[in-house]
């Protein structure tokens, strides 16, 4: 069996990812976790003194709290086999991604181990957040000087 | 004329006798765990890290295999052994604690047949009176190794295999009576069919299994029904599917008992491990175990295994290369008189 | 109320869905589209588009990841609007530290308390 003909027939028989499903699950596993967190948010801006605006930093901290619960507890990636991007996208899976490599290389030590690799899967979302951010707000300010639009 | 990359071994090695120790998810989990010599109840072993625990359990089924051929580690002349940690640190350390002359072999999860054919070559040359040969792999240490952390919550596919936290070692002797003898081995060639997911790795080693299958059986000059079980390594259920796929393409008949594969079946077809095991100590746990038994009960008379190896690294599956494989196979006949 | 939960629960769930199709139909890896999803979040600000999002679902919008880009252009463009080109540099963290600072924080506690379990 040549390398096409083995090629279509992996093809055939790898299953397919049940697709409706999977969306399904990412549907409510991440409808859900906002759910929570709009919940936590509403409890920050009646029992303490924050604004709808305001209340985002403290409920996205509570968040990743949970994650670091559920991370260290094994449930997390539990969770994501069912929710899938459901579990990933939400600030938890953001959190879990450093927390699960906190864990991971504590035998390493503190400072090689949990410092240098914390940030082995979560570093490359924000590396790519700023320097997206970065060429957005340029070309933005430059459009605003150059008067072609406003703030 | 010489078959390439096969060895005949005229002197009959025997597998005088075998071992495995695996952890707490294969003592649950896997209907092979009461053919196991030892079961730990933590990942750790008792030890402080994974790695620790990973030199642990190969330490242990050394002894283990000792034992149970009612020798001691002054007999043995030889460590030959595998696993999947970088530079494979846990088979080195095993061996520092042995204090035996050690070759460390890597040929992924191909390792324990090919630890069988190199201990097989020592015994043949007249240069040992008793190797021990396997390979070893802890799901904790690997994972983190070739994918992510453990926690880390990320949605496997249907084709994803589990690696497995299991030690098995087989204690190899010139020719004794009574004990299943290696007749042939087949040095397996790197095959790359150009696949590129490392979640699929069973497809990935289904053509280097088909290579090596069709050239021991023309070397051998024997056909699949010659065979009372032809049992690959860690194909899985959907590697396993393709290579029969490929074997009736080319014309072997592929039906019954007989046609095994040890990662299909290591979790008794558990979903929740998805296509099956994985890992060096996928093929020698299940070798060294349920195979090695129904040999000696005389269940099995030739056995063919050929466990298959996925030679990819995080590093060349990120630079976007495919994945190298590869399949040794060794040949096993129990019984005298008759010609290997 | 229940109407603020119910938005949040399709508009979150929905940039999940997003997330999910990256993953089966575009067949890319997590840290491939958490990548896209953060750079997606940070366009859309400059557009001027997240913003009246978070004013509609709330926490449906501010969850996702894609929140963080956002936060990321909407820091920087504050600054810039105060500052000129320099804000653009120094301001990106001005709106979004509580992420990071806590994931950093918690993180190390978690290896204080944790270990990893290799099990299904």
């Amino acid at each position: 069996m040549d390398r096409q003909a083995y090629s279509q027939l992996e093809q055939q028989i790898t299953p397919k990812a049940p697709l409706g499903l999977n969306l399904l699950k990412a549907f409510v596993t991440g409808g859900f976790i906002c759910v929570i967190g709009q919940a936590i948010m509403y409890f920050y801006m009646y029992f303490f003194d924050f604004t709808e605006r305001t209340a985002g930093n403290p409920t996205v901290a509570t968040m990743i709290f949970i994650a670091m619960l559920l991370t260290g507890f094994g449930k997390y990636k539990r969770i994501a086999q069912f929710g899938g991007a459901g579990s990933a996208v939400p600030v938890t899976g953001f959190g879990n991604a450093m927390i699960s490599a906190a864990i991971e290389h504590r035998t390493e030590g503190y400072v090689l181990g949990v410092g240098g690799n914390m940030f082995k899967l979560a570093g490359s979302v924000i590396v790519f957040g700023v320097f997206s951010a970065f060429v957005v707000a340029l070309i933005k300010t430059i459009l605003v000087k150059f008067g072609v639009v406003g703030w | 004329m010489v078959a390439r990359g096969v060895i005949h071994f005229g002197s009959r090695p025997t597998i005088r006798a075998a071992a495995v120790a695996a952890g707490p998810t294969e003592k649950k989990k896997s209907p092979f765990s009461h053919q196991f010599d030892r079961l730990y109840d933590s990942d750790l072993c008792g030890q402080k890290t994974n790695e620790q625990a990973h030199r642990q359990l190969i330490e242990d089924v050394c002894d283990l295999a000792l034992n149970k051929a009612g020798k001691t580690i002054s007999d043995a002349d030889y460590l030959v052994c595998g696993d999947l940690v970088n530079e494979m640190t846990p088979s080195n350390f095993a061996a520092a604690s042995t204090g035996l002359p050690y070759v460390g072999l890597f040929s992924a999860c191909a390792t324990s047949t090919s630890a069988l054919s190199y201990a097989a070559l020592l015994t043949e040359a007249g240069a040992a009176s008793l190797v021990l040969a396997g390979a070893a792999s802890h799901h904790s240490a690997i994972e983190r190794q070739f994918r992510y952390p453990v926690e880390y919550g990320f949605q496997k596919p249907q084709n994803a295999q589990w690696t497995v936290t299991a030690a098995g070692i087989a204690a190899i002797t010139p020719h004794e009576p009574g004990y299943p003898s290696i007749v042939q081995a087949t040095v397996g060639r790197v095959v790359d069919y150009g696949l590129t997911d490392p979640l699929n790795m069973g497809a990935a080693m289904a053509p280097a299994a088909f290579d090596t299958f069709r050239r021991h059986l023309e070397a051998a000059g024997r056909e699949p029904e010659d065979y009372d079980v032809i049992i690959t390594g860690d194909l899985g259920a959907i590697g396993t599917e393709l290579f029969r796929k490929m074997a009736t393409e080319a014309g072997y008949t592929v039906e019954g008992e007989r046609w095994r594969d040890a990662g299909k079946e290591y979790y008794g077809g558990d979903p929740a491990f998805f296509s099956g095991a994985s890992g060096a100590g996928c093929s020698a746990a299940i070798y060294f175990s349920d195979v090695y038994n129904r040999i000696m009960d005389g269940e099995y008379k030739r056995a063919l295994l050929m466990a298959t190896g996925a030679l990819l690294s995080p590093l060349s599956f990120q630079q976007g290369e495919s994945i190298p494989c590869t399949c040794h196979a060794v040949e096993l006949v129990m019984g005298e008189g008759e010609n290997g | 109320m229940t109407a603020s939960f119910l938005i949040a629960f399709v508009v979150g769930g929905l940039i999940c869905v997003i997330g999910q199709l990256l993953f089966d139909v575009a067949k890319l890896s997590p840290g491939h589209t958490l990548c896209l999803l953060v750079v997606s979040g940070a366009v859309l600000d400059g557009f001027g588009l997240y913003e009246p999002l978070i004013d509609f679902a709330g926490a449906g919008a501010t969850i996702p990841i894609t929140s963080f880009g956002n936060s990321l252009t909407h820091g920087a463009l504050q600054e810039a609007e105060k500052h000129g080109i320099v804000g653009v540099i120094t301001g990106m963290f001005e709106v979004t530290s509580s992420g990071i600072s806590a994931a950093i924080l918690f993180g190390f506690i978690a290896s204080l308390l944790f270990r990893s379990k290799g099990r299904p």
